[in-house]
Formats: structure tokens, sequence, C-alpha cells
């Protein structure tokens, strides 16, 4: 227990009275976001770099393309791989070591969305199959936590990936040769998640880093952009009534096109 | 019409359940233990606890911490998988943990811990799911307060159809797996996670099924653990 995460139980009734009377300690409604904005191209070095900030939530993520064997069950894809970094820089509470659950559930649940939808299109990543594929790094690393990480760092991947380019390979006599081209890498879907916290009997969007220290759970759910959903997960120690699913299901699709509007004005 | 006459590779309904088998009170060193075989998922948990916290500093002064590690056998899978926990198992020991922690009273042990060992024998599809069902019946067996039973299993897509418990191969070649667990008594959804495409509408259905299969596997567990009680009586009758 670290003390920055001592005082929000002090404040929870404070934030749960700001909540009940409809404007929260930032003073937002319940379904609003804090300022979202989205940048492209932050690192020079890396095929494909993003950042994104949510309030004072700040996430940069960089893509790292390279050439790779592929998994035995899937000889004609490509391969993503998606990790996170909790920075030290970033919190208080962050300690540097090897990903503890945190971290790993952030990037994994930032994968399903762009691995569910199909985003990268795997199958158009092959160069030889069975031995030869294109794999898609794609590194999340926090830099400031003001909370919602998900959604900020799901927004910066997904940013990071639209202006990626990718080397192009000469296929030749069983081997690759890279020819110093680059092309950029064809995105087919933008899935956007979408954060709530269910806090007393209220579920809120993009919750801060006190809201989180208070809620009950967290559920995220994931939209592409025909309104489908492409990754759900609940998230913390208490329990959801369906009809609490159900409205999460559906702010998250009405709020879905708002963040893909930021993705897409981002330069 | 379709729904009906339509068929699963294993060849269940839509909205059928892999024969289960639950058995509590399985492993004589631990606290609380159970077994389940779903399809053919074979996983074995064990409670420990509640006992002493190491290491101390993780201890909570109010509260009992649940620790929960998923992990499976070399041999539970074809290729075989290494021994060591992957990201996907720390995922699932925390999602088991947010799943099991709502039926608990853990504030009645503060500075405890309370440990559950899943062990994945042999995997087909749906092992988180059967794990906190079994999870939950070594709780009980362990003797730990529970305002509730946790069951859990999933619901998904393939080929155009909504179905229930997914194996292996409707996981890996179905269009979306659906997990779920869920407190029958006291109406609440403790674990939500989706991967795959579908429509908030199918969504919706598969939540819907899934939590109708959990309402039948949580007779199954009652079952096993009355079971285990009716053997004491039988046992000390015979000692009489």
């Amino acid at each position: 227990m670290s003390r920055l995460s001592i005082i929000p139980k002090l404040k929870r009734r404070k934030i749960l009275d700001a909540i009940a009377s409809g404007r929260r300690m930032d003073g937002r409604g319940p379904e609003e976001y804090r300022e979202i904005s989205v940048r492209r191209g932050v690192v020079e070095k890396a095929e494909g770099s993003a950042e994104a900030r949510i309030g004072d939530t700040w996430v940069v993520a960089g893509v790292k393309i390279e050439i790779g064997e592929p998994f035995e069950d899937t000889p004609d894809e490509g391969i993503l791989v998606c990790s996170a970094d909790f920075a030290p820089v970033a919190s208080p509470t962050f300690e540097p070591g090897p990903p503890d659950e945190a971290s790993i559930e952030l990037a994994r649940v930032v994968d399903r969305g762009i691995r569910s939808s199909d985003a990268l299109g795997l199958k158009d990543l092959c160069l030889i199959p069975g031995r030869k594929v294109y794999v898609i790094y794609i590194d999340l690393c926090i830099l400031n936590h003001a909370g919602n990480l998900l959604d900020a760092a799901s927004l910066a991947a997904v940013a990071a990936l639209m202006g990626a380019k990718k080397p192009i390979y000469e296929v030749r006599d069983g081997e690759v040769y890279p020819t110093g081209e680059v092309e950029p890498l064809k995105l087919r879907r933008l899935p956007i998640a979408v954060s709530m916290a269910k806090i007393g009997d209220v579920i809120v969007l993009d919750p801060t880093f006190d809201e989180e220290e208070v809620m009950d759970t967290r559920i995220t759910v994931t939209v592409d952009e025909e309104g489908n959903v492409c990754a759900v997960q609940k998230s913390g120690p208490q329990g959801l009534s369906v009809e609490e699913i159900w409205k999460a299901i559906e702010i998250a699709v009405n709020k879905a096109p708002m963040l893909r509007e930021k993705l897409e004005a981002a330069l | 019409m379709s729904e009906e006459k339509w068929r699963r590779v294993d060849g269940r309904a839509w909205n059928e359940l892999r024969p289960i088998k639950i058995e509590s009170g399985v492993l004589p060193n631990a606290d609380g233990s159970a077994y389940i075989e779903m399809g053919r998922n074979k996983i074995i948990v064990a409670v420990y606890g509640p006992r002493e916290m190491h290491p101390k500093h993780l201890a909570k002064p109010d509260m009992a911490v649940l620790r929960c590690r998923y992990h499976m056998s070399p041999f539970s899978t074809h290729p075989r998988r290494s021994p060591g926990p992957s990201r996907r198992d720390t995922e699932i020991g925390m999602v088991m943990r947010y799943a099991l922690e709502p039926a608990i009273f853990l504030e009645r042990f503060p500075r405890a811990s309370i440990d559950v060992y899943a062990e994945v024998l042999q995997a087909d599809g749906g092992t988180r799911c059967a794990s906190i069902t079994a999870a939950a019946v070594a709780l009980v067996d362990a003797g730990i307060p529970m305002r509730d039973l946790v069951a859990a299993c999933a619901a998904g897509k393939i080929e155009g159809h909504i179905i229930l418990d997914l194996n292996d191969h409707e996981d890996k070649y179905g269009e979306a797996d659906v997990p779920v667990a869920y407190m029958p008594r006291l109406n609440k959804v403790t674990l939500l996670q989706m991967d795959g495409v579908l429509s908030p509408d199918e969504l919706r259905r598969c939540i819907e099924l899934a939590i109708e299969g959990c309402q039948h596997i949580y007779e199954l567990q009652r079952e096993a653990l009355k079971r285990k009680y009716e053997e004491v009586v039988e046992e000390v009758k015979e000692g009489e």
C-alpha cells in the first residue's frame, strides 16, 4: 500500500457524493471524457509511434517491425506482440522491475482489441509461409498515470499503427532481402477501447486515478467502426448486474465514434 | 429451425454444456480442494488458508488477501507448453481472483492470506471457467465463509451460431468467446471477458446464455458439496 492509495479511501465519501449529485470531483458528468489528444510520429526511430493523453494520463506507443518465424499453429500469419511498461516516471506507485499483473493485463486487453478485430490483417503479413513473417511489436510506455490507462494506451497503440511504415522485402530463392523501401502498414479497423468504472450504483466513464482507487469494478468494452464489440474485460473486485453490463455496452458503442474522430484527426 | 438441426463438432446442441463431473475434498494436504472435468478439461484446485500471509507486507490490516495462481501443466496441451508462468497465466490468475473475491467474507480474516492454486492437467477450451467453478467448491470445502458460490462457463459464436460452453476447437475457430462467472444467489456477474467480434445484441445473448449455463453448473457444485458431506455421514455411521 503506497501513501498515494490511502488518500482516495478517505475521499471515497466525497467522490461518491459528487457522483451522486451528477457532477464528479473534476466537474464532469458521469458519461463525459476528459480532454483527449492524440499525436502521431513522436519517435522517429520507431516504424510508427504516437502519444495519447486523456486529461493528465499520458501514454506513448512505439511500433517496431521485424522479420521472424511464424508460430507453428499459424504458419501463414504475421505476429503481433504487445507489451506495456509501467515506467517508474509515471507514478509514485510504480516500481522498476518485471511487468506486474496490471501491466500484463493492460497489454493483453489492448492486444485483444487489435487482434480480435483483425485490424492488422495478419494473413497479409506473411512473406514465406512457415518460415518468414512480419513481426509487429507494439510497446506501450506509460509516462503519467492519472487514471484510465487502458483507453489512452489503446488510442496510442492504434494511432501508432495508423502511421507505421513497414519495410518492403523481396522474396528470392526462399529467402527475404530488404529492398530499402517502405510502405504504410494498412489498418483494416480502428478498434476503440472505452473504459468505465462502477462506483456505488453509478457507471462513470473515463475514471480518474482517485476514482479507480475507490471503484467497485471496471469494465472495458472495445468497439470497431461498425459498432461491433471486439473485446470486453471486467476487472475489479466486485460483481456487475446484467443491467449494468448492458448499460456499459451501450455507453461504449455510443462513445467510440467520438474517440475514433480524435484518432483520425491526429497528425 | 436451423438452430434445431444444426450440430456442433462434438454433436452437442447449441445450448448444451459438456458433461461435467465435480468432486470436492480430493487433496489430503490442502485445506480445501476440488477436481473438475468439463468435457476433456481436467483441473484440480487446492485452497490453503486462511493462513498467515507471507511476505508480511502484502497483508491487509482489515481483510484477508485472496491470491490465485492458475497454472497449466506442460503436458496439458499440444504442443507441450513451457512450465514457467506465461502472461496469459498471470492474467487468468488475476481475473480468477476478481471472480471469486466478491463471494468471500474476506473481512473476517484480517492480515491472512487465502491461496487458491489451480492446476490444469488437461486443457480443452474453457479452462479459466472450469478453474473458477472448481475453486468455488474448493473454497467451501476449506470451510471459508462465502456469500454465494461462483459458477462459470463461456458462451460464444461459431459459423454464425451462438453456442454455450466452447470446446478447444470452437474457441480456436469460432468468431467469439465470452467467458462469464456468475453468483446465482446474488445475481452478479463477477467475470466477463470477450475476444472475437460480436454485435452488441449477440454479446447480450451470449452473456444471457452463459448465465443459464452457470445456473446449471451451480446445481452440480451444490451436489458435489452435499455428496462429500453425505459420505462423511456414512463413514461416521459405519464407525458407530
